[in-house]
């Protein structure tokens, strides 16, 4: 009942959408969203294919909570194989635009092939063309929010775009939903450009029903009691964001600095949650304009800022003097304490400028970070920058390549090549902060040591959402372990990313689960869907989508070797706080994390594991 | 007592869980297009207003209905549409000042925020208390009391 059973087709090739139904068998197997997603490209794709070439496939797929009163049921993910990373990509956004899609009747867009000429997906209920997007080619994603939604009169739509990143080849293009939530990591913006496609809206006014209603709005209130009432998700979160961690993670000693080079920041509190609530000595006002939720989600972590019209980056510029998508805690450490940079005013903007025109935060300034270490070394000079000074800690520099990076432009167009490329390039190689190929989140792997494995093993490359042991390893959400230590962390990463690929793959989204276990998603999930979803079989569905994800990638030539951390955290140890001396204890964990997964020596899931999963 | 929604857009988030309520208790299926209160989002200044019906004791809606199908309740002073009677002309969709009536294909009737009968959903789904249902006589008393908390700090008049 919670899905909507349909999936909608688009051949950009040929020019068609075709309405067909719902795998179910599948469904009943992956859930939705991430899991579901994954097995229709797993089975429609061969993951050898070049990511930007017609025969890749995106798929836009919402979960079966997508679109309910369940707490931040909101969420879509896209997935497809991705740009920067070659490995499976899957990135969840927020937004209203999930939903959207969901109330439009569908649970899935499946896109293959090519567009000839720029095109734009519109949805309106049940019936979906293929617009000429020529107009719009070369807008911004904001400009091409207002063109497609004053073309067809309908202030009510929910539109997904691309911007000049994702059209012109940035390797970590996102999708922009609803002006700045986005479908951030792995490429996935610059899948959509390669094939043509410059946006996706849609309007839906049909209803989304759920198997148990009675069951489901009580075990949905109970849920959202449970988000009220603890600390982080009822009062943190609300009030600070995530950008509430960058004092905290600082104090523990695990906040990547100038490329990793330090793991605390002498700037963190002018660039943290406090400091955006704060009047600017300038003007008297403070960043944050207030919180927003996404849609459905009772927690509202979403910061709405606004800038000092008198700052530089913004002086005559009256376009970004309204509120925005203000700073989360990614965006805020990677533009900021990774590349040494504590003007807050200059970070936002900055931001805004990845919104506005479709890359990824933690990606663009995770490369800049690399730029600078490069800079510094005297490995790339004025003559490579375009006569730019890449200084570790200087605004001005950062706002000047943000707004290159996102026009495509001078040393903008080196940048948006990502680290890993960018670091070959100039023959730097282990000056990139990557595994697979993407950027590194705000977490030091030699100060919270779980986040080491969480990167080394992360499907999609490195990445903090795949299993975020920071609740465990700072918060003691659900117990505390000790961040140091590299004791247990096996179970724990494992443990991490079954949960969350369940958690994604339902459609909710996985800050819930500060307060929430599977013990209080489950009956949710029950209540809405065919199945019996208990917070077994949920973990169990989550251990079978990790599987599927990694044979995606050991299929598209990665191996156990690709499981991997720079040198930089193997052999040089933090430099100050609770981890000083301290280096990653990678080596220790990975072997007991393929034991604990059921795969052999070299990462491989053995036949038992594959059968008991029924991958 | 008559009672009616109190609606504050500052503590107001946009998260739409009053149209997921409202929907799902008027049409049996969560669907925002169908809700009676909506929750606009005014993007460049960061606020999110709710707005719905505020049942008028002079109903413009109920004035211009050519078959009177909508009648107020005696007690709470609420607007109500008689779906045996309405023929769906929409006259009152134009008369309303406030667009707060509104009308349904599926059904052919208008449709409009009738408080869910005296114990609004939207109230309690509401995770921020943006929207409360309280003795109408009372409604301004809140930001009575927020602007006499103010008076506080003012210097007396003969201070120098």
């Amino acid at each position: 009942m919670a899905w909507t059973r349909k999936i909608l087709r688009v051949n950009l090739t040929e020019g068609t959408c075709v309405s067909e139904p719902l795998n179910m068998d599948w469904a009943l197997k992956y859930l939705g969203q991430r899991g579901l997603g994954t097995k229709y490209l797993m089975e429609e794709i061969d993951p050898k294919v070049d990511p930007l070439s017609p025969d890749n496939k995106m798929i836009f797929a919402t979960g079966p909570l997508t679109g309910t009163c369940a707490s931040t049921a909101g969420r879509y993910s896209v997935i497809t194989k991705g740009a920067l990373t070659g490995a499976i990509a899957c990135s969840n956004s927020g937004g209203y635009f999930g939903a959207e899609l969901k109330f439009a009747g569908w649970d899935m867009i499946i896109f293959e092939g090519k567009s000839e000429k720029p095109v734009y997906l519109c949805i309106i209920d049940d019936k979906a063309e293929l617009l000429s997007a020529e107009g719009l080619w070369g807008k911004s994603v904001w400009d091409t929010d207002a063109a497609i939604k004053a073309a067809h009169q309908e202030p009510m739509m929910h539109i997904a775009a691309i911007g000049v990143a994702g059209e012109k080849g940035n390797m970590y293009a996102c999708i922009v939903n609803d002006l700045h939530r986005a479908a951030g990591r792995s490429g996935v913006g610059t899948v959509m450009g390669s094939k043509n496609l410059k946006a996706v809206a849609v309007r839906g006014t049909g209803g989304v029903s759920v198997e148990d209603f009675p069951a489901f709005m009580k075990s949905t209130e109970a849920g959202k009691r449970v988000l009220q009432e603890n600390a982080v998700t009822g009062e943190s979160l609300p009030a600070y964001g995530t950008q509430v961690l960058m004092n905290v993670i600082n104090e523990s000693g695990a906040l990547p600095t100038r490329n990793f080079r330090d793991v605390q920041f002498e700037s963190a509190n002018d660039i943290s949650a406090e400091a955006m609530a704060e009047p600017r000595r300038s003007d008297g006002k403070p960043n944050l304009l207030t919180n927003q939720a996404c849609f459905s989600c009772t927690i509202a972590c979403g910061r709405i800022s606004q800038i000092d019209k008198d700052h530089f980056t913004v002086v005559n510029k009256p376009e970004y003097w309204g509120a925005e998508g203000g700073l989360e805690y990614e965006a805020a450490w990677a533009l900021g304490a990774a590349t040494g940079i504590k003007d807050l005013e200059a970070l936002t903007y900055a931001n805004y400028l990845c919104n506005e025109h479709g890359y990824d935060p933690i990606s663009f300034g995770s490369t800049l970070a690399a730029a600078m270490d490069m800079y510094d070394e005297g490995i790339l000079t004025k003559k490579d920058t375009g006569g730019v000074e890449l200084k570790f800690g200087s605004a001005e520099m950062l706002a000047k390549m943000a707004e290159l990076t996102g026009i495509m432009e001078g040393f903008g167009k080196e940048l948006a090549l990502g680290s890993k490329r960018l670091c070959e390039k100039y023959g730097r190689p282990e000056l990139s902060m990557t595994v697979k190929g993407q950027e590194f989140p705000a977490y030091d792997p030699r100060g919270i040591q779980g986040m080491g494995l969480t990167y080394a093993t992360s499907n999609r490359g490195a990445c903090h959402l795949r299993s975020y042991t920071v609740s465990s390893e700072i918060f003691g959400i659900p117990e505390k372990t000790d961040p140091l230590s590299t004791d247990g962390k096996a179970g724990l990463v494992k443990a991490f990313q079954d949960a969350t690929a369940a958690v994604d793959s339902a459609g909710l989204c996985v800050f819930t689960t500060f307060a929430w276990t599977l013990e209080d998603i489950a009956p949710q999930v029950d209540a809405a869907c065919e199945g019996n979803w208990t917070a077994d079989t949920l973990m169990e569905a989550g251990e079978r989508i990790w599987n599927m994800e990694r044979n995606f990638n050991l299929a598209a030539g990665f191996s156990g070797k690709d499981d991997e951390l720079p040198k930089r955290l193997m052999k040089d140890a933090a430099k100050t706080g609770p981890a000083k001396g301290l280096t990653s204890g990678l080596d220790k964990m990975l072997p007991e994390y393929y034991e604990v997964r059921g795969w052999n020596t070299k990462g491989v899931p053995t036949e038992e594991t594959l059968s008991r999963l029924g991958v | 007592m008559q009672k009616t929604l109190v609606i504050d857009p500052g503590k107001c988030t946009g998260c739409k869980q009053c149209e997921l309520a409202c929907s799902y208790i008027k049409e049996g299926s969560f669907n925002p297009s169908k809700s009676r209160i909506r929750v606009f989002d005014f993007h460049t200044e960061g606020r999110f207003v709710p707005y719905t019906c505020t049942q008028c004791d002079e109903a413009w809606c109920q004035q211009a209905c050519p078959v009177d199908a909508i009648t107020t309740d005696p007690v709470t002073g609420v607007k109500q549409v008689h779906d045996n009677l309405c023929v769906g002309c929409k006259v009152c969709t134009i008369a309303c000042p406030f667009g707060t009536i509104n009308y349904s294909v599926s059904t052919g009737k208008v449709v409009k925020c009738d408080h869910c009968g005296g114990d609004p959903e939207c109230v309690k789904a509401c995770p921020t208390q943006a929207i409360l249902y309280s003795d109408v006589e009372q409604a301004g008393f809140d930001k009575m009391q927020q602007w006499a908390a103010k008076t506080d700090n003012a210097a007396p008049a003969n201070s120098a």
